[in-house]
């Protein structure tokens, strides 16, 4: 079955059984390895990935069909301008990884999140990384990464100043 | 820190730094590369059939309709394993062997009993559901007392016709009797450790790749002792070890999951052998956690004797173990039992003596070090459980109890009743230090007033003391192998350098700190040390990351190598400065001739000079070193739990969890940091929401993520961290090793936390995981009596 | 774990589904959220020949309201609602409550509400603030349309009302007026996990201050989500009292019916129905103004 849809920026059109997850989709088909899987349960997270710039989604609890139309950006996709996205750098400021396994998922998760609430608490924050897990860190670092990237993200953009 | 220029906050070069992981650019941005992202041409997907019976006779297996499948190759079978010698492999320690399919009957619910090999993963997991397998079922034993009665025999095949695999013991068996029995007050608890799993969040997988052309048989596999992997396979399959490629990639953490050998390895490796094509095996994560290394299942009875005044006169442990349907626990080949010898604890016990008695049952098979020195965690549980209801029974205060009881300052290195002799450490300051930071006199008033208003409020301590890093050659050896590890380091002609060591970082940041120890050695930029592990056909032979032996171990190398490398440099900076070789030091991380402070000349400038101008010595520099440890290393740490307790629910709310830990030389204090976060985490979930238990028929009951429970940032507790610092005295930068100390540690502080809460009820024990029915229901026991 | 083979068929509108599920009967499954059919799919627990994709009808995806209720298509999902107007107004506090706790959250990005209620999980969260919210769901097939009260709609563990053939397209939940509240409580061991226990619960009080009407309902305690008549009369006519919650909350004890597992003891469930009844009736009568009951 025919599939078209847009993953970091790129357009692609493949032919997929219709069983094939995202998450093998991406990996396999289209190489994106940096989206990983953990279960069989839809209880890890360590497959989410954004779809439409907003939502976060468990691709391996979606077919790629169900992808057909969509725009998907995975951690391969999360950097712009030749620069890391804020997440990105706060995870690593904040040695919020260790075996890397649950990062990207956390991370896609974790943008999604600030998109509906910028300033979270720190107990918003944990609550809305309750669908992914990680056995290294214990969180405290993960949630200090988050505060980070919201800081980032919500302080004003550094607007060019035109010479006069 | 990114370079030498400035000078780092401790006056140390790079040496107990928080500098930012190197790995980490990989990971970030999704270009870690894990066993699941390997992909060669013409590979194949094998995926394994299992048994839906804990004891059962295979009396059929119909392989027709799964070989009718599009894109089904073959479905391997024991007979097919038999033809090539491979239908039983031996247990990690060699003392018992392991089916690697089944074998005429199967063991445990969930065992291998055949493997499909196809063309794609959907096909070999359609041709899983197509084999038809037969059985006659069989009584199972799930418990280590049933096993004992030897009414059901679990394994036929050995020539003992016993359940009983060994009994071990250690100590003065005796003496301890007597002292208890004249002891004023005595305590004698049963405490179970429940069978529970690393359950990393990548599970296990391999890509085998026999080069038909060369004979040589590559495995990339997901291998926390990637060479200890290579010399078993090596004489298991007769392969000469050098035609053997063990490669193991990113590990999306390990905890002792990825120590042993699986089937899905092996039966990889065959098919690969006999197609000649690659053969990917990914674990699915029922599979992981039903069949591989589980940990724990000790069932342990404890007695302390102490005087009234509340001084131990003499410890008594006496475990049942659990090991399931094969011996395959992994312990040192001298130690069937670990280290539990630990089990005296921080604490001065004039006589002691343990045994064990190990059982087979229809269970998976394991016995792992689950983030945990072997068995440490166990003897961990079962000494600080112990302390606590001593203080119970003497009415006193546990923190008191332990300060009186704590081995001294004074008495390092001092020899432990069971054996060991203890490096170094300073019980009583790390536990003040927890004790005030907490704040733990005010606590305790708050518990009062809390408690005259029959509310639930516990403080719980834990003093532990771990015994990592295996270990000396004259008493620690896997399969004859001894357990010493190794490192080597090449210094390029500018200064930079490859670091390589026969350990295996899963998660651990070896990238960073295995750099950081050579930089501090040798005065190089970290950033500009490329470290290296896991591949065996460059690595050093070593025995890899588990049991907290990295630093210890694989660490002392390191400085070591790196040593010999200053040592080789120190030799040409006397070329390069025209100066006697004794009149050549090292100072402030540079060479300076004795008494002229401006002759110096750089690590870096030697190096170049190692390439260019040598003049009499050696050219180049670098250096290999294996490393034999002198003696173990004993990290400890004084963790508080305060806990509150729905009575209405039995939830239990972790409010504060303070760690002090002591680990001696910190080489990244924000690695080490992280680690104890993590292993309190893990500690935290065996605690109060994780078990693998089997009901009276035998069935896994926790056979995916969503009843083995992984607990998320909304559960765990933040955690409170800090740290004292009293060095490893034998080891060359005095480290002890930190990663696992969490999770040995922090189990008994959650448990005598609800168990203080709980005892004005008059409730001693629960045994883990302390879920809310189980706390609710001796809630209500308890008020009903 | 891979699923076995099905056939897919996006459907681009609600008549197009329908004539895809008349065609191909209890073969065809519905495909809305997945988050509970994909990883049955998975563990090939289920295996449907064929799945209609509803994820891209437009008209299915709407939140609102019209005629004193709140409408929510078979592709509202419980984040979307989480994060309406409609809830974010604070005048569905029962639906609030739920939406925010269903699965995970990232789940609850894909998860939708009528997908939960045709799934009807005993655990699940979604009947039981239906049953307590007085949900009708409506129904439809190629015979036409009908209106399905919660109560009828529910018909035994995993099994509604819909036929084959037919599909559930919107629920609906009559809006609280300012003398109506609700809330919901469960227990589960850990985030994600199916409710321990699970107990809804929506008054109204009259002018008088006592109740007028009560709706309670218990998840995890019986073959599906239920009703307690008796708690209810305990409550209707009674002034918000300790006495009347404690009636309550023990009739949910008496009516639940749980089976043992892994997350408790039957007594245990059984005593967190009430416990859970008592905690909803008191958060339902504060978000009324009444609070501190004695």
């Amino acid at each position: 079955m025919k599939v078209s849809l847009k993953v970091n920026g790129a357009d692609y059109e493949r032919d997929v059984e219709p069983r094939v997850l995202l998450a093998y989709f991406l990996r396999e088909d289209l190489g994106l390895t940096g989206t990983h899987v953990g279960c069989d349960t839809s209880s890890c997270g360590c497959c989410v990935v954004l779809m439409d710039g907003e939502k976060a989604v468990k691709s391996c609890t979606m077919f790629a069909v169900m992808a057909d139309g969509h725009e998907i950006t995975t951690i391969e996709g999360m950097k712009k301008d030749g620069k890391l996205h804020p997440m990105q750098q706060a995870f690593s400021d904040q040695h919020g990884l260790q075996c890397g396994y649950c990062t990207p998922g956390m991370m896609a998760t974790a943008i999604a999140f600030l998109k509906h609430n910028p300033d979270p608490s720190e107990a918003e924050i944990r609550d809305a990384l309750s669908g992914n897990m990680c056995r290294c860190t214990g969180y405290n670092n993960i949630v200090k990464a988050v505060q980070q990237a919201a800081a980032e993200l919500s302080a004003p953009a550094a607007e060019p100043v035109a010479a006069s | 820190m990114s370079t030498t220029e400035a000078p780092p906050a401790n006056g140390r070069h790079s040496m107990g730094q928080p500098m930012k992981r190197k790995e980490d650019a990989r990971f970030i941005a999704g270009k870690g590369r894990y066993i699941d992202d390997i992909v060669l041409p013409n590979m194949l997907y094998l995926a394994i059939v299992h048994s839906d019976y804990p004891h059962a006779k295979i009396t059929k297996i119909d392989k027709d309709a799964a070989l009718k499948i599009p894109g089904v190759l073959a479905v391997i079978t024991a007979d097919d394993l038999a033809g090539v010698g491979l239908a039983w492999i031996p247990t990690f320690h060699g003392y018992d062997k392991q089916m690697v399919l089944a074998v005429g009957k199967v063991l445990y619910q969930y065992q291998e009993v055949a493997a499909v090999v196809a063309t794609s993963r959907a096909a070999a997991a359609d041709g899983v559901e197509a084999v038809v397998v037969e059985y006659e079922q069989l009584t199972p034993v799930v418990d280590p007392f049933t096993a004992k009665t030897d009414k059901t025999l679990v394994r036929e095949d050995r020539e003992n016709k016993t359940n009983h695999i060994y009994h071990w013991e250690v100590g003065k068996r005796a003496e301890t009797d007597a002292a208890i029995a004249a002891s004023d007050v005595k305590i004698n608890e049963r405490v179970y450790f429940q069978r529970c799993h690393p359950a990393p969040l990548e599970p296990c997988g391999c890509v085998a790749d026999m080069n038909p052309a060369t004979g040589t048989l590559t495995l990339y596999m997901t291998s926390q002792a990637p060479h200890a992997h290579r010399t078993v396979v090596s004489l298991v399959t007769g392969i000469p070890e050098d035609k053997i490629h063990v490669i193991s990639p990113d590990i999306g953490g390990g905890f002792g999951n990825k120590v042993p050998v699986y089937a899905g390895y092996v039966c990889s490796a065959v098919a690969s052998i006999v197609t000649g094509h690659p053969i990917k095996w990914i674990e699915t994560r029922t599979e992981n956690l039903t069949t591989t290394g589980f940990a724990r299942d000790y069932t342990m009875d404890v007695e302390i004797g102490a005087t009234k005044d509340g001084k131990v006169t003499a410890l008594k442990v006496t475990t049942h173990a659990d090991h399931g349907a094969f011996d395959a626990a992994a312990d040192p080949t001298k130690y069937p039992a670990g280290m539990f010898g630990i089990c005296t604890g921080s604490y001065d016990f004039p006589v002691a003596f343990t045994e064990l008695d190990a059982y087979f049952t229809n269970k998976a098979p394991g016995g792992v070090a689950y983030r945990c020195s072997f068995r440490v965690t166990e003897a961990s549980y079962a000494i600080e459980r112990g302390m606590d209801l001593l203080a119970n029974a003497l009415g006193m205060d546990p923190a008191d109890v332990r300060m009186k009881n704590f081995v001294r300052k004074d008495q390092f290195p001092y020899p432990s009743p069971l054996g060991f002799v203890y490096d170094s450490g300073d019980y009583h300051t790390t536990l003040q230090k927890a004790l005030d930071k907490v704040g733990y006199k005010e606590l305790r008033k708050e518990q009062a007033e809390k408690r005259a208003r029959g509310e639930l409020m516990g403080i719980g301590i834990s003093t532990f003391t771990e015994v990592v890093g295996a270990g000396p050659s004259k008493h620690f050896d896997i399969m004859g192998i001894k357990m010493f590890d190794s490192a080597e380091i090449r210094i390029h002609p500018t200064g930079s350098g490859i670091v390589r060591a026969g350990t295996k970082s899963q998660g651990q940041g070896h990238e960073t700190t295995w750099a950081q120890i050579v930089a501090e050695e040798l005065g190089l930029d970290p950033q500009n040390l490329l470290v290296e592990e896991g591949d065996t056909d460059t690595a050093p032979y070593g025995l890899g990351t588990y049991a907290s032996r990295s630093t210890p171990v694989a660490g002392a190398a390191l400085a070591m190598a790196a040593r010999r490398v200053r040592e080789k440099a120190r030799n040409i900076a006397a070329h390069v400065m025209e100066a006697p070789l004794d009149d050549v030091e090292w100072v402030d991380y540079k060479f300076q001739v004795k008494g002229v402070p401006s002759k110096t000349v750089t690590m870096k400038e030697i190096a170049f000079a190692a390439y260019t101008n040598p003049g009499p010595n050696e050219p180049g520099l670098e250096a290999t070193y294996y490393y034999d440890p002198p003696n173990l290393t004993f990290p400890y740490g004084a963790y508080i739990a305060v806990v509150d307790v729905d009575k209405d629910t039995g939830e239990t709310k972790v409010r504060r969890f303070l760690a002090i830990d002591d680990c001696g030389t910190v080489i990244n204090p924000m690695i080490v940091e992280g680690q104890i976060h993590g292993g309190l985490t893990e500690g935290f979930a065996i605690a109060f929401m994780q078990e693998i238990a089997y009901d009276a028929e035998g069935n896994n009951l926790q056979p995916n993520f969503t009843e083995y429970l992984i607990p998320t940032s909304l559960e765990s507790p933040h955690w409170e961290t800090d740290s004292t610092c009293n060095p490893s005295p034998h080891h060359p930068i005095g480290a002890k090793g930190v990663g696992e100390s969490p999770n040995v540690g922090s189990p008994a502080a959650f448990v005598n936390a609800v168990m203080d809460a709980l005892s004005p009820l008059g409730i001693k024990n629960i045994d883990m995981p302390l879920t809310r029915s189980k706390v609710w229901s001796a809630i209500q026991e308890a008020t009903k009596a | 774990m891979f699923p076995a083979a099905f056939d897919y068929i996006p459907a681009r509108s609600t008549d197009e589904a329908l004539s895809v599920l008349a065609q191909y009967g209890g073969d065809a499954r519905v495909l809305a959220g997945g988050q509970s059919l994909i990883p049955a799919m998975r563990f090939r627990l289920a295996k449907p020949a064929v799945l209609v994709d509803i994820n891209r009808i437009a008209e299915l995806a709407t939140i609102g309201e019209h005629n004193g209720e709140l409408r929510l298509g078979a592709g509202a999902r419980d984040q979307g609602l989480e994060l309406s107007g409609q809830i974010l107004s604070g005048r569905y506090p029962l639906l609030a409550d739920v939406c925010a706790v269903v699965a995970d959250p990232v789940v609850r990005q894909m998860g939708t509400v009528v997908g939960s209620l045709c799934h009807n999980d005993p655990a699940g969260d979604w009947p039981v603030a239906a049953l307590a919210g007085n949900a009708s769901i409506v129904v439809r097939g190629k015979g036409g349309e009908r209106v399905v009260p919660i109560d009828e709609f529910i018909v035994d563990s995993y099994t509604t009302a819909v036929g084959d053939g037919e599909m559930a397209i919107e629920v609906r939940f009559p809006t609280p007026d300012a003398r109506t509240a609700g809330a919901y409580f469960k227990i589960e061991r850990k985030v994600g996990d199916f409710a321990t226990a699970a107990a809804a619960a929506r008054v109204t009080l009259a002018q008088d201050g006592t109740v007028a009407k009560a709706a309670i309902a218990l998840g995890a305690a019986g073959p599906c989500g239920f009703r307690v008549a008796e708690a209810e009369r305990a409550l209707v006519g009674a002034k918000p009292s300790a006495a009347a919650i404690a009636a309550a909350a023990d009739a949910a004890r008496k009516a639940a019916d749980p089976v043992s597992d892994t997350r408790g003891t039957v007594a245990y469930k059984k005593e967190m129905a009430g416990v859970l009844v008592e905690r909803a009736l008191r958060k339902a009568f504060a978000r009324l103004g009444v609070e501190d009951i004695r």
